[in-house]
């Protein structure tokens, strides 16, 4: 029987209640939302936090929007909700291709997405959608709420730049012209981690790509930003040859580990082929069903 | 800490560790054992029920977590001798071996129909794809609850207490 170690429990009935429960207790407090990664850290003794603020009743931290050109999502977004909304998979449908894929329908009921992204796990799907579409997070603290993007939110494994009086509270993805997003990823089985994923967004421009986001899942101590695939893509005309070159890129880029699921260079090869295929039908999209064109 | 959970129709009061999961809750206190307690680690489905409708894993909720909320287990399932539709067609399609996984099929099978009255396979598929059966009898669990789609207004049966 796994049973965590003895902790207090507290009920959050306001954000700021939480930033300053968070304040009064220091480090040894940490926040539940879904608890569908937490929980089974706190089983294994890998977490031992002394005092859980429970977030679940904060509906206001609970929604998916477009306001002043941005689609904003409520860190307490549950994924069964990013999988159903209609407004993402217009603007933004790798949430979808990724929330198909991201556990089982039963964990999707309580997971959420600022749990997923404050968890940073490396082979945590969101964590390279997010990165893909050059999301923001709110971070708020007492002092105030700050913006950052997701390279400074990763600060490295299991470790974001929310500090421990602090809490994520949205997600906000600017709309620009021309976008077009796909995740792809390989897993042993239904629900299972990923072997390797890509996340890709391209954002298309008088038959340029004016600007692209490409990040992977699991190949790698953090989520990986590939940075020289973007700055290769940048000005470019979309191509098969292009895309096959940013694979390259991915490949080479990407440090994965030996494991059960398979050794490094079928990962490497694997990193390469689904960020070739995430741009393809990414740039696809962008031309089918661009944003605000 | 003092915990009140509505667990079928019923309000339940404990004293208990915030620790506690929300599984041992439902079967220690009401003793409702029916749902079971397997993998614990959210991967087995064996420990499915409804939360506010909606199926959950609930050994990876906290008992305080339910606390206001309705849950619902596989005992709810039959009502004054009338097996739910699920039930009967897990009886009628032997969509059972040696029962372990059966409460938490059940369950997440009760959620969907609720949501989605007439699945294809392939949603049915899907929407258990977070339950493992051990003895493998996917295919008869799936024509079970696609069976229950095709007669939603369930099957009077004697029922042994």
């Amino acid at each position: 029987m796994q049973t965590p170690a003895a902790f207090d429990y507290e009920r959050a009935t306001s954000v700021d209640g939480v930033i300053a429960s968070l304040q009064k207790t220091g480090a040894g407090a940490r926040v539940i939302a879904g608890g569908h990664s937490l929980l089974p850290m706190m089983k294994l003794r890998l977490a031992n936090p002394t005092h859980l603020i429970d977030i679940n009743d904060l509906g206001e931290l609970s929604f998916i929007r477009e306001q002043d050109g941005e689609i904003r999502i409520g860190a307490l977004t549950r994924h069964v909700d990013l999988l159903k909304s209609e407004l993402l998979a217009r603007t933004f449908p790798i949430f979808r291709d990724a929330e198909t894929v991201i556990a089982d329908p039963v964990v999707r009921n309580r997971g959420t997405i600022g749990g997923s992204l404050c968890q940073a796990d490396a082979a945590e799907d969101l964590s390279a959608v997010c990165s893909a579409v050059k999301a923001d997070v709110v971070i708020r603290g007492a002092a105030g709420e700050r913006r950052v993007s997701m390279e400074e939110f990763h600060v490295g494994p299991y470790t974001t730049a929310v500090g421990d009086a602090e809490l994520l509270t949205e997600v906000r993805i600017p709309v620009r012209p021309g976008a077009g997003s796909a995740h792809e990823k390989v897993e042993r089985r239904a629900g299972d981690w990923a072997i390797a994923a890509a996340s890709a967004a391209v954002w298309i421009e008088d038959g340029r790509i004016a600007e692209a986001g490409v990040a992977l899942s699991a190949v790698g101590l953090t989520t990986i930003h590939l940075s020289r695939a973007e700055e290769l893509l940048r000005g470019q005309a979309p191509s098969p040859e292009l895309f096959a070159q940013a694979g390259e890129i991915a490949s080479s880029d990407c440090s994965p580990t030996a494991d059960g699921r398979g050794p490094v260079d079928y990962k490497r090869h694997l990193a390469g082929v689904l960020t070739t295929r995430a741009l393809t039908r990414a740039s696809e999209r962008a031309r089918s069903q661009g944003v605000g064109a | 800490m003092n915990v009140s959970i509505s667990i079928n129709g019923e309000r339940i009061t404990r004293e208990i560790e915030p620790r506690l999961l929300l599984v041992h809750f439902i079967r220690d206190t009401p003793g409702l054992t029916g749902t079971h307690w397997g993998c614990d680690t959210s991967n087995c489905g064996a420990c499915v029920v409804l939360l506010d409708g909606a199926p959950v894993k609930s050994c990876t909720m906290l008992a305080a977590m339910a606390e206001g909320h309705e849950i619902r287990t596989v005992e709810s399932l039959e009502v004054d001798g009338v097996l739910d539709p699920v039930q009967k067609g897990f009886h009628e399609l032997h969509a059972l071996q040696c029962g372990f996984c059966t409460p938490g099929m059940m369950m997440t099978a009760r959620g969907l129909l609720d949501e989605n009255p007439d699945p294809t396979e392939q949603e049915i598929r899907t929407a258990i794809s977070g339950g493992i059966c051990r003895c493998t009898g996917y295919k008869n669990i799936v024509a079970a609850i696609r069976w229950a789609a095709e007669h939603p207004n369930g099957v009077k049966e004697e029922v042994h207490a």
